[in-house]
């Protein structure tokens, strides 16, 4: 695993806005001074009219993405995920969700692995915040392979879309010929009867790791990567809870709200099983390497582990 | 249309504001009818807008960022034809379009959803913009409150529309003076409100009545030949023009008037229609 080729999937995300640039006129790309970090700036350079920098002003920005998609763009309005699902929330519920304008939300710098920045840019709140919001797509990706084609899916989505991205360059493991993206569709990455792991984002690699070492031991864990928190792939989730009869949810937001709150609402109610939620204990962040606050925070393979091993 | 068609048409707008309150039994008379004229001349004079095809590509659009004033864009939008006049008097109820808030996936003619003051001019601007990048030649109108502008939001669209020099945008401020809590400037000035405009780089055109069309007229055709900014025009107004008992009084920003009141609003408008005639 040494060799393993590792991207961003932020710059995935500036690199799909380009292809899909190529094909689309319609597409308009939004920044709010954060062109560099968030990686439009590739688009920046390749279209540079259909760039629009907004300045520091993350509100206006939503409330312009809105005014473009009534007139037919096709708008991605980026900025970090404190700043899109956080600052913007309001803005993002009344002028794009409930009028449902086709506005695309590429929120990057989720996570704790934003790092040195520290907790005041370390969103761990923004699926929990999204998918309150009425017929707002959620989706985070797991690597370079899965954060392009989410954002093709996005474009072809009509309708509000909210993504997620990472500053953290994370290994590609979706680079298999059998791959396929689907909003809404869970990809089960490992089969196993014991348990089942559900995570996504960055911590679907250090899952399948976790799963490999729990297979040493004989417990054999089914992986399952949801990449779409909502629509949530209740079927997928529900058959799985009933044929392992325990979850585990790993992700690198709150416990509160998050995948794990939507798969244990599901579960509840339609197969009760013990679940152990895996994320941000009800904690900020704080500064540090990404790495080394992953591993703080229980979130590499090593923790995933550990907590799973306490949980069974 | 002539300024004196205009001011009968106005006063047939407020009678639909009130009648439309009045059935609701909660609303916002106060900013509604003080806006009449400014929504009478942009749906019978200014906009290129057709009501037999409400989503035309090349229409000129209006964002009401003043959503709460719904009854003065729903009474004007019905009286052009929008939609029918009797159903005004579904406004806010249970399971009407007319919702409390201007709501476009579900009523002729609003091009944007609002009401969350600061977020219209928001989608006013993008909706400049977009005319900008694909070189089409709508123009964009929008309404904000006096005290709307008190709201952060206003100023950061204000500072894109201003540096982006959207020639094509027209923001309107309805400068009535009250909002809910009182005066606007007991409650948090927001004067001058010209001089902030002209900062963020907009053509400013101050209308001392806008309640006259005669003035309203004026300023629209300096808007219109306004090139290289946006223009933004600041119109004194009375808050509740029209109706006798509400005029110049803070208590009527939010209340519908009762069957008492309603028949004095209209007993009211109905003289001003008689004095219109006699012109």
């Amino acid at each position: 695993m040494s060799e393993v080729k590792k991207i961003a999937t932020r710059a995935s995300y500036g690199n799909a806005l380009v292809e899909l640039g190529k094909k689309h006129d319609d597409l308009v790309v939004l920044d709010a001074d954060l062109a560099a970090a968030t990686q439009t700036g590739i688009f920046k350079k390749a279209f540079p009219e259909r760039h629009i920098d907004c300045g520091i002003a993350e509100c206006n920005m939503m409330g312009i993405a809105a005014g473009l998609a009534t007139t037919g763009k096709v708008p991605f309005a980026s900025t970090f995920a404190m700043f899109a699902a956080g600052r913007a929330f309001e803005q993002v519920r009344n002028s794009v969700g409930y009028p449902k304008l086709n506005v695309k939300i590429g929120a990057t710098h989720g996570g704790i692995s934003v790092g040195e920045d520290g907790a005041t840019h370390q969103c761990c709140e923004d699926f929990a915040l999204m998918r309150t919001i009425p017929g707002m797509v959620v989706a985070c990706p797991s690597d370079d392979i899965e954060a392009k084609a989410m954002v093709e899916a996005a474009y072809e989505h009509v309708g509000p879309v909210y993504m997620r991205f990472g500053r953290l360059a994370v290994p590609v493991i979706n680079d298999n010929p059998d791959y396929k993206f689907e909003l809404g569709k869970g990809i089960v990455l490992r089969e196993g009867k014991d348990l089942t792991i559900i995570a996504n984002g960055l911590c679907v690699a250090p899952s399948l790791e976790a799963a490999a070492k729990l297979a040493e031991e004989g417990i054999e864990a089914k992986v399952i990567n949801i990449h779409t928190i909502k629509p949530l792939d209740e079927e997928l989730v529900v058959a799985a809870a009933k044929e392992t009869g325990k979850v585990v949810t790993v992700e690198e937001h709150s416990i509160i709200g998050g995948l794990g709150g939507a798969v244990c609402e599901c579960l509840a109610e339609k197969a009760p099983v013990p679940v152990k939620r895996i994320g941000i204990n009800d904690v900020y962040g704080e500064s540090g390497p990404a790495v080394a606050l992953l591993e703080k925070y229980g979130l590499d393979a090593a923790g995933i582990y550990k907590q799973i091993k306490a949980f069974i | 249309m002539e300024n004196l068609e205009l001011q009968k048409t106005a006063n047939e707008v407020r009678k639909g504001i009130v009648t439309a309150l009045h059935a609701a039994k909660a609303g916002h008379p106060g900013g509604s009818l003080s806006a009449a004229d400014v929504f009478t001349y942009l749906y019978f004079e200014e906009m290129n807008i057709d009501p037999k095809d409400p989503k035309k590509a090349d229409r000129d659009r209006f964002v009401l960022s003043k959503g709460h004033t719904a009854p003065g864009l729903y009474s004007v939008l019905a009286q052009r034809g929008y939609f029918p006049k009797e159903d005004l008097v579904t406004l806010r109820h249970l399971g009407s379009y007319l919702q409390g808030h201007p709501d476009m996936k579900h009523i002729p003619g609003v091009d944007m959803s609002s009401g969350s003051l600061g977020q219209g001019i928001s989608a006013a601007v993008g909706m400049a913009l977009s005319a900008k990048l694909s070189g089409d030649s709508y123009r964009v109108y929008t309404l904000l409150g006096d005290g709307e502008i008190q709201e952060g939001q206003v100023w950061e669209a204000a500072m894109f529309a201003g540096a982006r020099k959207l020639d094509n945008l027209v923001v309107i401020v309805d400068n009535n003076g009250l909002q809910i809590d009182g005066k606007i400037e007991d409650v948090c000035s927001p004067y001058p409100i010209d001089k902030k405009f002209e900062a963020f780089n907009f053509h400013v055109i101050n209308v001392t009545d806008g309640n006259d069309m005669a003035q309203l007229r004026a300023a629209f055709d300096e808007a219109k030949a306004t090139k290289g900014m946006p223009t933004a025009i600041i119109m004194k107004t009375v808050k509740g023009k029209g109706v006798s008992f509400m005029e110049n009084q803070v208590g009527w920003h939010g209340k519908a008037p009762n069957d008492e009141e309603y028949a004095q609003a209209m007993a009211d408008l109905e003289k001003v229609g008689e004095a219109l005639c006699q012109k």
